[in-house]
């Protein structure tokens, strides 16, 4: 039988503010344990919440960035249940009245573009944290975290593969950075996803059971962690096993999934209007001042950088998936003056593979974008071929000074004479007469391994159209 | 609606709240009184009528993203049953 993976994905982004959801104690991350844990994050009697104004301004960008309905109204709930870490025994949270509705994030996966429907978003608190080191058979808790801002993001079950959730995940990942409302960081908690994964009969239009993934914190192990999960649950139905509903866990030791101990007990938050919060509201006057206050989103500049810039869609897409590289783009075209196309190509090539490798974020590329531009200007004017352009510019990044300074230290410049590349092109001809022939008696081929013998030659440095053209009249 | 002995149990167990046989029978006849009480109210017809989150018609007040809060550790903890190296300490939990 043909399976079908159905894919939804629930994403707990951080929110970027100085204090917490309903406090004033600070959100920096990293600090004493309970240094940043005030009256109200630890629940002490009599406490009362006051609504972080730019929590709500978080929220209301994030609606604008996906096209979102923002509700004119929306109204805080308690979510009831017992962990130590949650010491006023509910979390508060959005349930029936979120403060983002439908909205909408479009995902590139490889050529083809597809629209992910997100039901929902809607702010609560995050919880403390749980130590479960030994301290004499008991539990320490660290309520700092306890309050932090979060807003929580629902996608409808749109996704069909693994590529296609990672794909939306790293969207939405660098749109919230994007657009300023969370920093990211996956390795502190920042961003974190939740990813419902169910299998059907191919055809059928009835969703499976699911099973949640819990708290992936790489996309690395999100991929691992839903195709294992797809596997196990296609198995299991081969094997004529049913599903059940459950929460799991992904093990990166063993590239495995494994569902926690089930609680004797379904949970059930009994979700309720909190008494200690008056309903939200968000007016269409203050909707307008935020909508003018949002960058330029990530679809309207690839938009315009295929307009503006003729760059193929794909490249478009490519670098504008970070506001970083986006702002490099812009920087280094400008200083280039040339085509733009021919920054593209290295921006995403060996400029972003450099990076990969050495696992930076563009912002701290040693290779500033006038240093690239500087580099581009030389290749558009003949002084230096793509080739040498390469050794340039690994130069550039290891400090060695601009693409000038680095052609004129290491004699780098490209031979244009003809006088100088005839010579070289004599001497190679004299020395592969057995290619020449070959050339002679119809194999194409021949007349590219002479080009490469020139070029060796000339240590990478002859003009390689003159070699062309130099080698065609030598050989006619 | 009518509730058992079991749904009595069941809330209470949620909630955490330790409840023996006898008083799962009264508050049963109590919490049953209540929902009677909810059922007769269902009878008005509220056709039309926004659901009210909250008695004061008032809305959210909202504060500003500033820090407030001081650091007040040793005295919260001064009340604390147990604590080590800053941290509350509780019985042992492990899901």
């Amino acid at each position: 039988m043909q399976w079908e993976v159905v894919i939804g994905l629930e994403t707990h982004a951080q929110l970027q503010t100085n204090t917490k959801i309903f406090s004033g104690a600070s959100t920096a991350f990293g600090a004493a344990p309970n240094t940043q844990a005030c009256e109200v994050s630890i629940a002490l009697p009599g406490v009362l919440p006051v609504l972080n104004k730019e929590a709500v301004h978080c929220a209301v960008k994030f609606g604008l960035a996906i096209n979102a309905e923002i509700a004119p109204r929306s109204v805080f709930a308690r979510k009831n249940y017992f962990y130590p870490d949650l010491p006023k025994g509910y979390q508060i949270s959005q349930y029936e009245l979120p403060v983002v509705g439908k909205g909408s994030l479009t995902i590139q996966v490889g050529d083809s573009e597809k629209t992910i429907r997100i039901t929902r978003a809607h702010l609560e608190e995050d919880a403390g944290k749980s130590v479960h080191e030994d301290f004499h058979g008991m539990t320490g808790i660290d309520l700092n975290r306890a309050g932090t801002p979060l807003l929580e993001i629902v996608s409808e079950p749109d996704m069909r593969s693994a590529a296609e959730a990672v794909a939306y995940a790293k969207k939405l990942h660098e749109l919230v950075q994007w657009i300023g409302i969370c920093d990211g960081n996956m390795q502190e908690g920042s961003f974190r996803c939740d990813v419902n994964v169910s299998v059907r009969p191919k055809g059928s239009d009835k969703l499976g059971t699911r099973r949640e993934i819990k708290n992936l914190n790489s996309f690395r192990f999100m991929q691992q962690a839903i195709e294992y999960e797809t596997r196990w649950q296609i198995e299991t139905l081969e094997d004529g096993g049913t599903i059940q509903q459950a929460t799991v866990l992904f093990d990166p030791e063993t590239g495995e999934t494994r569902a926690m101990r089930s609680k004797e007990e379904a949970n059930d938050y009994r979700y309720f209007p909190d008494p200690d919060l008056l309903p939200l509201e968000i007016t269409s006057d203050y909707i307008s001042d935020v909508k003018q206050s949002m960058p330029e989103l990530p679809e309207a500049m690839k938009a315009r950088f295929e307009q503006e810039y003729g760059l193929p869609a794909y490249d478009a897409s490519t670098i504008t998936s970070s506001r970083g590289f986006a702002d490099y783009f812009v920087s280094a075209t400008a200083a280039f003056g040339g085509e733009a196309k021919l920054v593209a190509n290295w921006l995403m090539g060996t400029l972003a593979a450099k990076l990969n490798e050495e696992g930076l974020d563009i912002s701290a590329s040693p290779v500033s974008p006038d240093h690239l531009a500087g580099l581009l200007k030389r290749i558009q004017d003949g002084t230096i071929s793509n080739k040498i352009a390469k050794e340039v510019f690994d130069a550039m990044w290891t400090g060695e000074g601009d693409a000038d300074a680095i052609i004129e230290s290491k004699g780098l410049k490209q031979v244009s004479d003809a006088g100088a590349i005839e010579k070289i092109v004599d001497e190679v001809l004299a020395a592969n007469a057995a290619m020449v022939a070959e050339y002679k008696s119809g194999k194409e081929k021949a007349f590219n391994g002479l080009v490469g013998q020139v070029m060796k030659a000339s240590k990478g440095k002859a003009n390689p159209a003159q070699v062309n053209e130099i080698l065609k009249q030598k050989l006619a | 609606m009518s509730l058992t002995t079991d749904d009595v149990k069941r809330i209470a167990h949620l909630a955490r709240i330790e409840i023996g046989d006898d008083e799962a029978q009264s508050t049963l006849k109590q919490l049953s009184g209540i929902l009677g009480l909810i059922e007769e109210m269902q009878a008005v017809d509220t056709a039309g009528i926004e659901p009210m989150s909250h008695s004061q018609d008032l809305t959210q007040r909202l504060r500003d993203d500033v820090v407030t809060s001081t650091n007040q550790r040793e005295l919260f903890q001064s009340i604390a049953p147990a604590v080590e190296n800053g941290l509350y300490l509780v019985p042992k939990v492990i899901e």
